[in-house]
């Protein structure tokens, strides 16, 4: 037991340590701070990084869990300042439509060649007509003269 | 099938190709503000010659100014120092953001490099930096007659970047 609390202490002791009165404030503040990007170290969110912007960041995320605001109010907060950067889940806008539809796009695009694939090797078994068949036979026998 | 077979790898190179092509252009650590072309966030804070005189966004409205965000810890903000002293020289009234710093640092580090403010304001715990989107230091915003935040400069001013700023500190000096 001992040697657990000292492990977590040591693994923690460069974080801040964040009070919530109940267990549902602290699962929305863990949730928040890892779909926030920290605008410093850019491939992190702010609950990996230790920046100085990000620690202050995560304070004002405390603070207005703390004070009632909404998860909602919260992001509104970040995207005023930072712009949609901040969010790691773009909002679905005329500027990331693509980014989300992207994959669909790509997704028929290749369900339309497989398609187009699938009729073409069809309507192949079925031009060989009894006329070609003559012929292929007539050349392989040429063949074995 | 043939021209499909080899002509759609073909423009699929050259549309991937243009597309890295332009990627190579952009900065990543550019982060587009969104309070572009809107009002500077609401301010008040002490001035670092005297924590008694508060400044505050209403009092620099009907000026175009320029707000640097500073610290002494900032080694990028060393390297435009001289840019902003000739800004300075050159009219521009340029109000430091001392973001996060010691006092007594920063009083220190105007004295040995020269100051180039008209005011410098005391922001030491960064929430006005927050406010104000800044994500590294040095950052640059133009503010017009309105208090509209115009422009914004991301890390160090060089000579023609202070160009650009000028001149666009003439273009809404002639507006109005």
């Amino acid at each position: 037991m001992l040697l657990l609390a000292l492990l977590f202490n040591s693994a923690y002791s460069a974080i801040n340590v964040v009070e919530f009165e109940t267990d549902q404030q602290a699962e929305r503040y863990q949730k928040l701070i890892s779909e926030l990007r920290c605008l410093v170290c850019q491939n992190q969110n702010l609950a990996d990084s230790n920046a100085g912007l990000a620690n202050d960041l995560k304070t004002i995320v405390q603070q207005k869990i703390v004070q009632g605001d909404s998860d909602e109010q919260i992001l509104q907060f970040m995207t005023d300042r930072y712009g949609d950067f901040v969010l790691y889940r773009p909002p679905v806008s005329a500027k990331t439509l693509l980014l989300w539809l992207g994959p669909l796009l790509f997704l028929m695009l290749g369900l339309g060649i497989l398609a187009a694939y699938i009729r073409k090797s069809k309507m192949q078994t079925v031009t060989i007509s009894q006329q070609e068949q003559q012929r292929a036979r007539q050349l392989l026998d040429e063949r074995k003269e | 099938m043939k021209l499909l077979k080899f002509g759609l790898p073909l423009i699929g190179f050259i549309v991937v190709a243009i597309f890295l092509a332009l990627g190579l252009k952009n900065d990543p650590r550019y982060v587009p503000s969104p309070l572009i072309d809107k009002a500077a966030p609401a301010f008040s804070l002490p001035t670092l010659v005297d924590d008694e005189t508060l400044v505050s966004n209403q009092d620099m409205l009907g000026q175009i100014w320029l707000m640097n965000v500073w610290a002494s810890w900032c080694a990028a903000c060393k390297v435009e120092h001289p840019v902003l002293l000739s800004m300075a020289a050159q009219g521009a009234t340029i109000v430091g953001l001392n973001y996060k710093d010691n006092h007594d640092d920063a009083v220190g580090w105007l004295q040995r490099y020269d100051n180039p403010y008209s005011q410098v304001i005391v922001d030491a715990g960064g929430q006005v930096g927050i406010d104000f989107g800044v994500y590294g230091v040095p950052e640059t915003f133009l503010i017009d007659k309105d208090g509209k935040i115009r422009f914004k400069h991301i890390g160090p001013v060089a000579e023609q970047d202070a160009q650009q700023l000028l001149a666009l500190v003439a273009q809404l000096e002639s507006e109005s």
